[in-house]
């Protein structure tokens, strides 16, 4: 499906990965792990030809759809919507910072690109089904793509929002779970456990795929798998880290909320570089 | 922001005070939505997690989950983000606590715009009026962490459902030891005779650095810690009204339907009292240091100091 080469685009998951840690230390504060974790998935949306897009027309009718419902990954968000050119990538530098468009989480009045104002967890899911349904009705072909956390996934109105997608039978609706199994306070396992999270998804009638999150190919193939889907919403359960891409984010499991500190930055940047982790 | 000596911030206070509480009282229950390190249950969570419950990203079911242990006879304090708790469960607080009348308490952490650089989906600036709307509701915003000790005290204490908002940022402090305090009676934290600012939260602290400066220009400011927004103070609003003739109401809160609007149901029963409001308005803030974001929103000393002016 892509033009880009695997290799192609895990260079450009390497830029985004060094502009959300440049964005965020710069800001001193945000969400650089859980914005971590999404890298490929987002890199395979916006530059691996799944998203039907033009960053000259942010509001053109027959775009597909990407709803961030975990909001606060908006550096993630950010970055890619700069290296798509929706803005200029000097602009991530003023995340956070008074005056920006770049708010702390996503504000849909105030920067191109983005389709939903998210930051209070578990609503992206119903506003991409709204989408999906406006799509139906208008006989149109765009896609609706929303990403969700695992923590997340424990809002009451996310099953709502599944029970919903499942029983209308919106095949143009794919979700992705990030799950990098840590939630603000700890791992999802012992705070409030999803699994069996497939079998869940399946009795609410969701044609569902595990891969591995970081894996360019498993990523590339689900979301083949995905537009070949009909009758049926989508959920690609994508296994992932949370800090993905540096040890020492990485290493402490969750990271959650703190920006990597300024000292540490050319490490971080080094360690993306070489892909080590 | 205020220039005076900085405190800890009132989350900090209050998470202290109800570990200690813990000690004496074992019906204290605690549930939290994943995010005890944010609004400061967490203290409590370590010293007795035999008696808090963290029920992950779920707001509605966290509240549901306190008025069961309220109903069971349980004194439940059930936190969040101020916004997330009042907004995401309002039917579960209306149906659960508010029209049973239970005994719970919930509590709100980053309270108003001084979240700053998270922005306005982490902002607060309804809760006040929405916990307000609630039957039979007490809702208290506490200005500093001492005061915020002994009114986390006097909310375990009162026999009711309670709202407290609490605040994410080092809070100016306005008392250098616990006050005593009654919830439904403001604090007179500045004496003064030719106009009353009515304050609460970090407006407090805005208010009384607006007095000095209007001091010094020859205007005598009285200031009212109105720590409890419901049940109002209403002698405290009546004698402000009689006796200094002028009131501005400032607020760290969208303008309709909590402080400002709870003053002036009261003065207005007075006949006519000049009034001004400073308050975030009707407009959602944005990211930024909160001392940014306050002047953004016109609730900086200076506009407490320009409102007063208005009126004289
Ligand atoms: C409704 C709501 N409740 C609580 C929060 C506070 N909060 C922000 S991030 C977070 C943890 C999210 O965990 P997860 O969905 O797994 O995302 P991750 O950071 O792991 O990617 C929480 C509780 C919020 N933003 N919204
Ligand atoms: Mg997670």
């Amino acid at each position: 499906m892509s033009e880009r080469s695997t290799q192609e685009l895990q260079e450009i998951a390497k830029k985004i990965r060094k502009n959300i840690l440049a964005a965020t230390t710069e800001a001193g504060s945000g969400h650089p792990s859980s914005s971590l974790s999404g890298v490929e998935v987002a890199t395979m949306l916006y530059f691996g030809g799944v998203l039907r897009h033009d960053p000259k027309r942010p509001e053109w009718p027959d775009r597909d759809r990407f709803i961030l419902s975990k909001g606060h990954a908006a550096p993630l968000l950010y970055s890619v919507l700069a290296e798509a050119g929706y803005f200029s990538t000097d602009d991530l530098l003023t995340l956070r910072k008074f005056g920006s468009p770049l708010e702390g989480h996503p504000n849909m009045r105030r920067l191109p690109g983005v389709e939903a104002s998210t930051g209070s967890l578990g609503q992206g899911l119903s506003i991409g089904i709204g989408h999906a349904l406006a799509a139906k009705v208008d006989g149109k072909d765009y896609r609706v793509f929303v990403m969700q956390g695992d923590g997340e996934t424990q809002e009451g109105q996310v099953w709502e929002a599944k029970m919903f997608a499942g029983n209308q039978q919106l095949d143009n609706l794919t979700l992705i779970i990030d799950r990098n199994r840590y939630q603000q306070t700890g791992k999802v396992v012992e705070i409030e456990d999803l699994d069996p999270l497939a079998d869940k998804l399946t009795s609410f009638k969701w044609e569902v795929t595990e891969i591995d999150g970081h894996e360019m190919d498993q990523v590339s193939k689900a979301f083949d798998w995905a537009r070949g889907v009909s009758g049926k919403p989508q959920a690609i359960l994508a296994s992932t880290k949370k800090g993905r891409g540096v040890s020492f984010l990485e290493k402490e499991g969750n990271y959650h909320g703190k920006p990597v500190p300024k000292e540490e930055l050319e490490k971080a940047f080094k360690e993306i570089e070489a892909g080590l982790s | 922001m205020s220039s005076r000596q900085m405190g800890p911030p009132t989350r900090d206070a209050f998470g202290e005070r109800l570990a200690e509480l813990g000690k004496s009282n074992d019906r204290i229950v605690v549930v939290d939505g994943d995010v005890a390190d944010s609004t400061r249950t967490k203290e409590f969570f370590n010293q007795f997690p035999n008696r808090a419950w963290n029920v992950g990203i779920a707001e509605s079911n966290l509240v549901g989950v306190g008025a069961g242990l309220a109903a069971a006879g349980k004194t439940p304090v059930i936190a969040s983000f101020a916004c997330f708790l009042l907004c995401n469960a309002y039917d579960q607080i209306r149906m659960g606590i508010a029209f049973p009348g239970l005994n719970a308490k919930l509590v709100g952490s980053h309270g108003g715009i001084s979240p700053g650089e998270d922005g306005p989906s982490q902002m607060a600036v309804e809760d006040v009026a929405l916990a307000c709307a609630l039957g039979g509701f007490t809702v208290i915003v506490p200005a500093d962490s001492e005061s915020t000790k002994a009114l986390t005290k006097a909310m375990i204490e009162h026999d009711g459902p309670v709202y407290m908002r609490t605040g994410r940022p080092d809070a100016p402090a306005i008392y250098d030891t616990e006050p005593d305090v009654t919830l439904g009676r403001a604090i007179t934290v500045r004496e003064g005779k030719d106009l009353t600012i009515i304050a609460n939260g970090l407006m407090v602290a805005e208010a009384m650095d607006a007095a000095e400066e209007l001091a010094a220009s020859g205007t005598e400011a009285r200031v009212l810690d109105m720590h409890t927004v419901k049940p109002i103070d209403e002698d405290a609003i009546s004698k402000a009204a009689l006796e200094t003739g002028r009131i501005v109401v400032a607020e760290e809160h969208f303008a309709h339907g909590a402080l400002g609007a709870a003053v002036a149901m009261v003065a207005g029963r007075r006949g006519a009292v000049p009034m001004a409001f400073v308050n975030v308005g009707d407009s959602y803030s944005t990211s930024g240091q909160p001392d940014e974001l306050f002047k953004d929103a016109g609730i900086t000393t200076a506009d407490i100091v320009a409102a007063a002016k208005s009126l004289l």
